[in-house]
């Protein structure tokens, strides 16, 4: 038998090379070290063609034009490899499971970006004339529509930026309708200890002053603890619902109607909406106005941190205080009402968020989902999210330390008791995860709970994934047990860059980069 | 001279009517490597209880309280430059700020070391 | 439904694990009355992609595209050329479907392309330091009027008549409520507002543009050394980063604080948002600065690498002591910026705006000629005033129907002032032909 000995060999030489992090580049196959943009500086090269302006005169008035600005040159390949090997240095949900608390990572769908740079949406001026973006006042009016009956709302506030952004919206109507009521007197908002920080710090920010309330050990608020905080100096409530430990706060309501009691209103953090989308409607709890972040529930790209979204649903009382603009129907066509005067003498808006009307390219995407999930889909990714949290919960509740008593909603609290006597901390644990090729969850959050490990896997992972991501768990978890220290303070190991120095970072700050000293300046040193 | 703690884990440190102030060894440790303080200027008057000086880490930002009334005589400007100071010798060449006291007696009721370190265990 | 992936035997033995009968004993926790017993009332039920694409594509056809006819709107939002590997490569599913980076091992592409959008900032500007990015310019321009007044600790702001009224609009809207006092100037059309007298002991700062909302390039030098003078701070708010490839920046003229609509770069019109707040301003300030911030730093292995920093400022340390109550950035548009920047490079941006300001020197010339119509502006960068002899409201109706974005009437920002009744804010970059540039002044010159 003739025996082909040549070609290529086809199992791997088992043992061969032992430095195989080593390698003369630094590069490790598909992770490249990549120099700061202003170190690939090609000089003589561009990225853009460009026609030669149409004549040398200057009109500029006063101002005298620039010299030299300091930016590199690159040719259009350069650029496009550079970025494309910076986003290879990135864990995002297309990727891998990216189960982070209280920020709903969840899919992504592309018929959403697709959608948004429709021409007719993304290639539209905000001050273009109404009579030529009916298509884009429509949608925006469909998407309150949206909002307004999932949530049973009468109104709505579309043009903040983001979540604190909304939350500073819905306590800006809270100010406005107190003030317009003769109480401008009430200052002081009950914020539960196991707020999101956005909530403190929004409150300040609209000039009322903060009182904690305490959580109960169940994770819960009590009616009685905010009862007896009540008082006539009392503006609002603000409360998260689902609350940041993953719970529902089953005395909503009782605390709702003792907050109207008592002349205050009931600002809902929203954060966590999409644990009940389409089950619970916000309106039959009692809320005032909560906003809705469309990068969370309505699955906009987090994009590295933003853009988002945050309108803002709003009771009957607040809503004649609703911000500039918002879309109107006078039965034939569309417009805004971009002054308070443009529209009738009750409305007395508190002002205006932005620019413009608010963040349309991210409403498109969220009309979008929304479309495609419909009344029926809306509710079942409610009960897959809350599902696959309790899973999670269930298969891990051996082996790590649940916070509280079940069953949770859209995320899974634990802390860091199963850690005591390791030496292993959270952010250990944590670390260790991202070699096994997951994100971890959030830490150290909520701060109600001692060393906070948050689980979010959102409805969008599928049984399999959670299958190995709780045996990835567990593995960790038992190894931790058994006294493996050093295996977890040395995660992760197999990353682009291992853990940072932050102490570093912050205490002599470098926020830019400089353009190393030319070598005369080194020699004068 | 005498030292005394308060329950927000600062010292105070007593020579004539003068006081040097700063954060305990156990603060330094709660709050991680510190990357930032703001002291205040000579010539500040404080009262008991008031926010006096800032301490940031990486991950946690607190106020430093004003253990006892009385005018800000000078801040420490070493740790402004080297905020490592207050972690690696947070009862000595970390302290904060010095000041003249107004009411020396405000001092009774403060923890002595002993007392101090007995509030930490029930922390 | 085609984004969950659960089937009903998964969710049965899942269901077994959990110990639970159904998933609806998982929400015993709602109030009785609050349950819904099915889908809610009123809105229709999924659909594929085909349907929705259907749906969706008929509302955009509604429109009129800018680019789909001559177009001149500017006013804070302006119709650049954006090349095409920008979106290629924002949307990267690494890049699109990351999140803030708290764990930087796994997320230096994102740290690193804030890095450099920050640096770029800090250039274009002038200045020394710059933040990962706000929600707008007009966000910007209101943190930057609490930034001074954390630095001067004085509550009096000076907004110019030349400033963005929506700018004007969401600063007083932020920081009266912080309890300050906004001192707002009247319109300034003709660029020749002088503010150095109202500056005084209680200022915190100065608010103004270059160039101007009316389009008038200013020279600040100036008034900075006023503010300085008075220990106030000057503010200069930017809402057409191109004319930063051309004119003098603010930071060479004294500007304490830059802000900036960073939309023109990389960005689409997209009806007006979301857009990209730039913020940059001297080091010395640097930790009161709002926003988040990236900063170089070693691993553990020595290596560079970045991580987000100075977060103690923000409101998840902070809580009701944060800088700023703004809790994202605006991560995808700041890298659009960041590609399309580098893509332009230092002869690219330089040209950009060069080209934008020579269309413009040539649209005014043309406009200057047409009967009836005035130009106010002696200097410009790629916009200018015109007034009409009608009100520019019912020119520009007229104008659509013609199928010409005329421009945007200064009546839209100040519909109560008859002096600005007249005016018409005219814009033109380099994606208008000289095709469009006739037309416009051919349909002006029939309006008379």
């Amino acid at each position: 038998m003739a025996m082909n000995n040549q070609g290529r060999p086809t199992t791997p030489n088992v043992g061969g090379d032992t430095a195989a992090g080593a390698t003369f580049t630094g590069n490790k196959a598909l992770q490249q070290e990549e120099p700061l943009i202003f170190e690939l500086d090609n000089p003589g090269t561009w990225g853009v063609d460009l026609a030669e302006p149409c004549t040398d005169t200057l009109k500029l008035g006063p101002v005298k034009p620039r010299g030299a600005i300091g930016l590199p040159s690159l040719s259009e390949p350069q650029v496009v490899r550079h970025f494309t090997r910076l986003s290879q240095k990135n864990f995002g949900i297309d990727s891998t499971m990216y189960p982070l608390g209280s920020c709903t990572m969840k899919h992504n769908p592309r018929l959403n970006e697709k959608m948004a740079r429709l021409p007719g949406f993304a290639d539209i001026h905000p001050m273009q004339p109404f009579s030529t973006v009916q298509g884009a006042l429509e949608l925006i009016d469909e998407l309150a529509k949206w909002l307004k009956t999932l949530t049973g709302m009468p109104a709505v506030a579309m043009s903040p930026g983001a979540g604190a952004h909304g939350e500073f919206c819905g306590m800006m109507a809270i100010k406005a309708a107190l003030e317009a009521r003769g109480e401008g007197h009430r200052k002081r908002v009950l914020v539960p200890e196991s707020a999101h920080g956005t909530n403190p710090a929004t409150a300040a920010f609209c000039g009322f002053t903060v009182d904690p309330i305490p959580a109960e050990e169940n994770g819960r608020v009590s009616v009685e603890a905010v009862t007896s905080k009540l008082g006539p100096d009392v503006a609002a409530i603000m409360l998260t619902n689902p609350n940041t430990c993953g719970l529902f706060e089953p005395q909503i309501k009782a605390i709702a109607d003792a907050v109207h009691a008592a002349g205050g209103y009931f600002y809902c953090d929203g954060a966590n909406y999409n644990a009940i989308v389409g089950r619970v409607r916000p309106a039959d709890l009692g809320v005032d106005a909560m906003h809705i972040n469309l990068h969370k529930t309505f699955s906009t790209p987090h994009g590295g941190g933003g853009p988002g979204s945050g309108p803002v649903v709003l009771s009957e009382a607040l809503a004649p205080f609703a911000p500039i603009p918002f879309v109107v129907h006078d039965g034939e066509h569309f417009r805004l009402i971009e002054h308070d005067a443009d529209h009738n003498a009750t409305h007395s808006s508190f002002g205006r968020m932005k620019a413009f009307h608010g963040q349309m390219g991210m409403f498109v995407r969220a009309l979008a989902y929304m479309l495609s999930h419909g009344a029926d889909g809306l509710r079942q990714v409610s009960n897959d999210a809350v599902l696959n949290a309790n899973y999670v919960m269930a298969s891990l509740k051996d082996v790590m330390s649940a916070s509280f008593e079940g069953p949770c909603m859209h995320e899974a609290l634990f802390d860091d008791r199963f850690l005591k006597g390791t030496g292993v901390t959270p952010l250990d644990f944590a670390k260790a995860m991202i070699d096994e090729g997951f994100h971890p969850m959030t830490m150290y959050f909520p701060l109600v709970v001692h060393g906070a490990l948050l689980i979010e896997p959102t409805e969008t992972e599928s049984k399999q994934t959670l299958d190995q991501f709780i045996a990835t768990l567990r593995y960790l978890a038992e190894r931790a047990k058994s006294g493996d220290v050093a295996f977890f303070q040395g995660a992760p190991r197999l990353t682009p860059r291992r853990r940072l120095d932050e102490t570093a970072a912050a205490r002599k700050p470098v926020l830019r980069w400089i353009p190393p000293a030319p070598p005369q300046a080194v020699a004068a040193e | 001279m005498t030292i005394k703690f308060t329950k927000d884990h600062e010292w105070i440190r007593v020579s004539g009517d003068e006081a040097t102030v700063g954060i305990t060894d156990h603060a330094q440790n709660a709050l991680g490597d510190v990357v930032f303080v703001e002291v205040p200027e000579g010539g500040k008057a404080l009262e008991q209880g008031a926010a006096a000086a800032v301490v940031e880490s990486v991950k946690a930002a607190s106020e430093v309280y004003a253990p006892a009334s009385g005018t800000v005589t000078e801040g420490n400007q070493a740790i402004v430059e080297d905020p490592s100071l207050v972690n690696s010798d947070p009862v000595g060449e970390g302290w904060f700020f010095k000041m003249r006291l107004a009411n020396p007696s405000e001092l009774d009721a403060l923890m002595d070391k002993a007392a101090y370190d007995a509030y930490l265990e029930t922390l | 439904m085609r984004y969950l992936p659960l089937t009903e035997a998964d969710r049965r033995e899942m269901l077994a694990v959990i110990g639970a009968p159904s998933v609806d004993a998982l929400f015993k926790d709602v109030p009785a009355a609050a349950v819904l017993p099915g889908p809610i009332a009123g809105l229709p039920n999924h659909m594929g992609e085909l349907e929705v694409d259907r749906l969706l594509s008929r509302l955009a056809a509604k429109n009129m595209p800018a680019g789909s006819v001559p177009s001149f709107l500017g006013a804070g939002a302006y119709r650049h050329h954006v090349p095409a590997s920008v979106d290629q490569l924002m949307t990267r599913g690494e890049f699109l479907t990351s999140y803030t980076p708290y764990q930087p091992e796994v997320t230096q592409g994102t740290l690193q392309y804030l890095f450099e959008f920050q640096t770029q900032v800090a250039l274009i500007t002038g200045m020394e330091v710059a933040n990962a990015s706000m929600y707008d310019g007009a966000t910007s321009t209101a943190e930057a009027v609490l930034m001074a007044n954390r630095v001067t600790k004085r509550t009096k702001a000076i907004l110019s008549g030349g400033l963005h009224p929506h700018y004007r609009e969401v600063t007083d809207t932020h920081c009266a409520v912080m309890g300050m006092d906004i001192a707002m100037q009247a319109p300034d059309p003709h660029g020749t507002e002088d503010l150095t007298g109202l500056i005084d002991e209680q200022t915190a700062c100065v608010v103004v543009q270059t160039p101007s909302v009316f389009g008038h390039p200013r020279d600040f030098s100036e008034l900075a050394a006023a503010c300085h003078a008075k220990g106030a701070l000057l503010i200069v708010a930017v809402t057409e980063v191109v004319s930063l490839g051309l004119l003098t920046p603010p930071g060479a003229m004294g500007a304490d604080i830059v802000v900036a609509e960073g939309q023109s770069i990389g960005n689409s019109l997209n009806f007006g948002g979301p857009y990209v707040g730039l913020f940059a301003t001297r080091e010395k300030y640097v930790r009161q600065m709002p926003g988040r911030l990236c900063g170089q730093t070693v691993d553990a292995d020595g290596k560079r690498g970045f991580v987000l920093t100075l977060s103690t400022r923000e409101q998840h340390i902070r809580r009701e002591k944060a800088t700023s109550n703004i809790c994202t950035n605006s991560g995808l548009c700041a890298l659009a910026f960041t590609i399309h920047m580098s893509l332009l490079g230092e002869q690219g941006f330089r040209k950009l705006a060069r080209i934008n300001h020579a269309n413009a020197v040539k649209l005014a010339g043309k406009l200057g000629d047409v009967k009836g119509v005035e130009v106010l502006n002696d200097g410009f960068f790629n916009e200018f005033t015109v007034k009409l002899s009608a009100p520019a409201a019912r020119v520009v109706d007229k104008l659509a129907r013609e199928k010409i974005l005329a421009g945007v009437p200064v009546s839209r920002f100040y519909p109560k002032d008859p002096a600005m009744e007249p005016l018409l804010l005219v814009a033109v970059t380099e994606t208008n032909t000289e095709a469009d540039m006739d037309a416009l002044a051919r349909a002006l010159g029939e309006v008379h």
